[in-house]
């Protein structure tokens, strides 16, 4: 194909996504004003905008963002630190990693969001209850990369490393880290997405403050503009995290 | 199961025995994947018989026993029911539109271009912030656990069969359009074969994302339901029951997972013998 052509393809292909976006929206804005769906149901845009606008510029929303980011924060520290930590002594033998690795990937594949009614019991609706959870789903995705990076070293490099008479330190500086470092880095990636994922859900479930928590009370209130506002602000919030959080991860891989 | 190293140091035959037994624990992981599970039941147990208030955490021997009296309250077979209905439904819906879309985006470069990035942009929005406008229009009945659980797990199956179908080589579609293949011989023969691997795949990915969906669409509603015994079981402390609920929940959901990835290995076999491993 010639590069014109190649061109002209591209140009359509964005023009074909600007039409979708445009025509969801012209959609929901038909459907509010003139096909009169209840505004209990699909508030207009026009409104839902101008209160985001008032979210954003009353400030309403910094003490929800603080608790669900502090949750967060202190969540994803937890994991990673222990993920990290765990996953390095499992994978420093292989029989160790033939016994754990199939175990952890096992549990992983468990709906862990079905133990936070268990968390909620035990430590209740404030924000331990978030972190616990967030902490230990975060914490597989986490430790099973970093058992994949560090465990699966070409055995030859060791070999030649140990062979060149590399001391523990420069074998782990300048052989296994440098390996293991982009794996474990997309598993830090997961890790926080999935963190933020179960805050944010647990907070829609059962909580006391935070974003998530600040949707639900909206819509047990029916405050249906405003709920959409902070729905758009949640996703942006996520959108925004997880950008920098992969930006990180590429500047972490090209080192 | 329990070749455990103290019932082993009270015995008086020879060391030569313990040996073999511990050779025979390092040969085969699985026994020592068993021991490491059966030593966290037990720190489970040690911990909510003298170390946690029993309100708060129910050693698993009581739990365990406990299951009929979880069965018998009234309502729990009901929900549970429900709720394995509600997966499998969802399931079935999301792997009924996502194949189809996934093929029509996967197949044309320029629907591939063009929608993609829109799939993408949708799977990464946090989906749980819109949960509850699911339970608004669908209520709290089993259409918005299922439609919610749709929308987990129909971008898991689209994203994978789009990349099964993109992953075909070119060379496979250059020479069967030169020996003559129309279309329908080129889908069938070609592509179809090769997108059988990653359509299973997609569909444990997809599992996952039911469930994931309709346990938290079950949870968030605390009126009916899985949600409304949780929430009960919570505010009564009756940690018995609510961790055997969680209990069968975790089992069904290991169960479905297992029995998709074991159809993905299955279908799976014929790629093997290719060079490069599937994504």
């Amino acid at each position: 194909m010639n590069d014109r052509g190649s061109r002209r393809d591209r140009l359509l292909s964005r023009l074909v996504q600007a039409a979708f976006v445009i025509g969801l929206l012209a959609l929901w804005y038909l459907a509010t004003t003139r096909w009169g769906v209840s505004h209990l149901l699909l508030p207009n845009p026009l409104l839902v905008w101008r209160e985001f606008v008032d979210v954003l510029s009353s400030g309403e929303f910094l003490p929800d963002l603080a608790v669900t980011l502090g949750e967060l924060a202190i969540a994803f520290l937890i994991s990673s630190f222990s993920g990290v930590t765990v996953g390095y002594l499992i994978s420093r033998s292989q029989y160790l990693i033939r016994v754990f690795e199939p175990l952890l990937a096992g549990i992983y594949s468990i709906p862990i969001i079905l133990f936070l009614p268990l968390y909620v019991l035990l430590l209740g609706l404030g924000p331990a209850s978030k972190i616990a959870l967030g902490g230990t789903i975060s914490f597989f995705p986490i430790v099973l990369s970093t058992i994949a990076g560090f465990g699966y070293v070409e055995r030859i490099y060791i070999t030649a490393a140990r062979s060149m008479g590399a001391t523990y330190y420069q074998l782990f500086r300048y052989v296994l880290l440098p390996a293991a470092l982009p794996v474990i880095l997309s598993g830090l990636r997961m890790g926080f997405t999935v963190a933020l994922l179960s805050i944010l859900g647990s907070e829609t479930l059962a909580s006391l403050a935070g974003l998530g928590h600040r949707i639900v009370h909206l819509a047990e209130s029916m405050d249906m503009a405003r709920m959409f506002a902070y729905i758009v602000f949640a996703v942006a919030i996520a959108a925004l995290l997880n950008t920098v959080v992969s930006a990180l991860e590429a500047r972490g891989k090209r080192r | 199961m329990n070749v455990s190293v103290n019932a082993a140091a009270a015995d008086p035959r020879p060391a030569a025995f313990y040996l073999r037994i511990v050779h025979g624990i390092k040969r085969r992981p699985w026994i020592a994947r068993l021991l490491v599970i059966a030593a966290l039941i037990l720190m489970w147990e040690v911990a909510a018989r003298y170390l946690v208030d029993p309100m708060f955490l129910s050693p698993p021997s009581r739990v365990a026993t406990s299951f009929d009296m979880l069965f018998a309250t009234p309502g729990v077979p009901a929900a549970l029911q429900a709720t394995l209905w509600e997966l499998a439904v969802a399931f079935l819906i999301s792997v009924v539109i996502g194949l189809p879309l996934g093929l029509a985006i996967g197949l044309s470069r320029f629907s591939y271009r063009s929608f993609m990035p829109i799939v993408m942009l949708l799977y990464g929005t946090p989906q749980i912030t819109i949960l509850p406008i699911f339970i608004l229009y669908f209520g709290i009945g089993p259409a918005s656990k299922i439609a919610f659980g749709v929308s987990h797990g129909i971008f898991p199956i689209v994203i994978t069969v789009v990349a099964g179908v993109q992953n075909i080589k070119p060379i496979l579609l250059t020479s069967a359009r030169s020996m003559g293949a129309n279309r329908w011989q080129i889908f069938r023969w070609v592509v179809f074969p090769h997108m059988i691997p990653s359509f299973f795949a997609g569909m444990r990915l997809g599992m996952t994302g039911v469930l994931l969906g309709v346990l938290l669409a079950e949870l968030y509603v605390s009126t009916a339901g899985i949600g409304y015994f949780t929430t009960m079981f919570t505010q009564n402390f009756d940690s018995t029951r609510l961790l055997g609920l969680i209990t069968t929940l975790a089992a069904m959901a290991v169960i479905l997972n297992e029995a998709v990835r074991r159809a993905e290995l299955h279908f799976g076999r014929w790629r093997r013998f290719e060079a490069g491993r599937q994504a």
